[in-house]
């Protein structure tokens, strides 16, 4: 089985790839859309800020392949997040009032309104999913480990929902388009058979 | 609901794991790649690994046994000891750590905190504090260099005006080292760690002290502290982990299974 790791240039890839290893896959670390085209599965990690994310993505000539791939992808963290309509993570100072992501699906990513909980949300959380091959043998409110300060809103997409503060989409799934706001490679048991499930039963 | 984590801290000397009493006197306690993978396995949910020599040795943390560690767990871990510069600090989270950890060179150039979070984000910036109760006046003082006794110095900030500072510069988490209490087993600070959660908005983790699981249940429910660090009573087997979860889970302590 063939996996890229889609290379923005922002993320921290070498997590993700070790994750792969110990499961016994080689990944391709790869921003070529001919190289990912030719992939049966496709992990898009992302650490940092929605808008270096969304640059890399452009930057790259990424966004159309992305949009209209129908290999089974896997979207980690901010790379979840450039699967929604937007995101309110601007930067510092900018006038802009949103980052325009990918929207594959329709959810917005807002500033986690944790009500009063410290920010960033850091830490083990659980997740409520529904019925869904990517959950495939984990334990309902299984925990996994997060590290993020905004969030997408809940919608039709969500798979798994995580409570800190509000709730907020923490899976999501459509069609060969799945994502994670929580880090499976750093999340022990629980993270490493989601990502099994990602490899085997799509 | 977001749990209390436990958090086994490793202090790195020449290559391997090593503890002493409060900062002296080191012995070896074993190899970091298979420490840390049991350690992982036996549930901790995040490790910290401190090269104790590198501040006051002036060179940075050795790297090549952070991709070892990388290869093996599957959970988050930071790395401490003399990162001084942005780019020492993305080739540890390049080779797989999750967050760098400062504390000396904080604190002879605060200004690298903005620096390391403005380019890393703030949630990968750790600010470890070594923290002393000075017996006379009762106040509480930063130190500086506490990896080597000959050069440890007593600085004239104020714990509690550094925390405060560190947060405004970008800190994304707190470690308080208590020092009084390191390697004493005699439980943490939990006055001084109340007097902090009051002004840290962010992930605050307890150092320093832990002897019993009644301890690490007074920084969590006392203190309302985020994560609680050990290492001798881990290291030495004082405590296993899973029986700690245990523990905490029947007294009403959120962790994970």
């Amino acid at each position: 089985m063939k996996v890229c790791i889609i290379d923005t240039g922002t993320a921290n890839l070498n997590s993700v790839r070790q994750a792969l290893i110990r499961l016994g896959v080689d990944p391709v670390i790869s921003h070529d859309p001919d190289v990912l085209g030719s992939a049966d599965r496709l992990v898009f990690p992302g650490v940092g800020s929605a808008e270096a994310a969304m640059g890399g993505v452009n930057s790259r000539g990424l966004a159309s392949f992305l949009r209209q791939t129908k290999i089974p992808l896997l979207g980690i963290c901010l790379g979840m997040q450039c699967l929604g309509a937007s995101s309110s993570e601007v930067p510092e100072g900018s006038k802009l009032e949103k980052i325009d992501c990918l929207g594959i699906v329709p959810g917005r990513v807002l500033l986690l309104d944790s009500k009063g909980g410290r920010l960033p949300h850091m830490g083990w959380n659980t997740v409520t999913h529904v019925d869904h091959p990517l959950f495939e043998g984990i334990r309902q409110d299984s925990y996994f480990y997060f590290d993020h300060s905004y969030a997408m809103e809940l919608g039709p997409y969500a798979i798994g929902t995580t409570q800190y503060g509000t709730k907020f989409t923490s899976a999501l799934g459509r069609g060969n388009f799945m994502g994670v706001q929580f880090h499976p490679e750093k999340s022990g048991a629980c993270g490493a058979r989601l990502l099994k499930n990602f490899l085997d039963n799509f | 609901m977001l749990a209390r984590r436990i958090i086994p801290c490793l202090d790195v000397k020449d290559g391997v794991v090593v503890k002493g009493v409060q900062f002296r006197n080191h012995t070896v306690m074993g190899s970091i790649v298979d420490l840390a993978r049991r350690y992982a396995e036996e549930g901790a949910d995040e490790l910290v690994f401190y090269d104790i020599t590198a501040s006051s040795d002036s060179r940075v943390v050795d790297k090549s046994w952070v991709a070892k560690v990388a290869e093996v767990i599957n959970i988050p871990f930071a790395v401490a000891g003399g990162i001084r510069t942005v780019e020492e600090a993305r080739a540890i989270l390049s080779n797989g750590a999750d967050k760098i950890s400062i504390n000396s060179p904080a604190l002879e150039d605060p200004m690298l905190i903005t620096r390391l979070a403005d380019r890393f984000g703030v949630s990968c910036v750790v600010v470890g504090i070594d923290t002393y109760k000075d017996p006379g006046s009762g106040e509480y003082l930063v130190k500086q260099y506490t990896g080597d006794p000959s050069r440890t110095i007593t600085t004239s900030r104020r714990t509690l005006d550094w925390v405060e500072e560190v947060q405004r510069r970008g800190a994304g988490e707190i470690t308080l080292n208590m020092m009084n209490q390191d390697g004493m087993r005699k439980g943490y600070d939990i006055e001084q760690l109340k007097l902090v959660r009051a002004r840290c908005k962010v992930p605050l983790i307890a150092s320093g002290g832990a002897g019993t699981m009644e301890h690490f249940y007074q920084a969590f429910h006392d203190a309302d502290c985020d994560g609680a660090l050990a290492a001798s009573v881990f290291h030495k087997g004082a405590i296993a982990i899973p029986d700690l979860k245990q523990y905490l889970r029947e007294k009403g302590v959120t962790v994970r299974d």
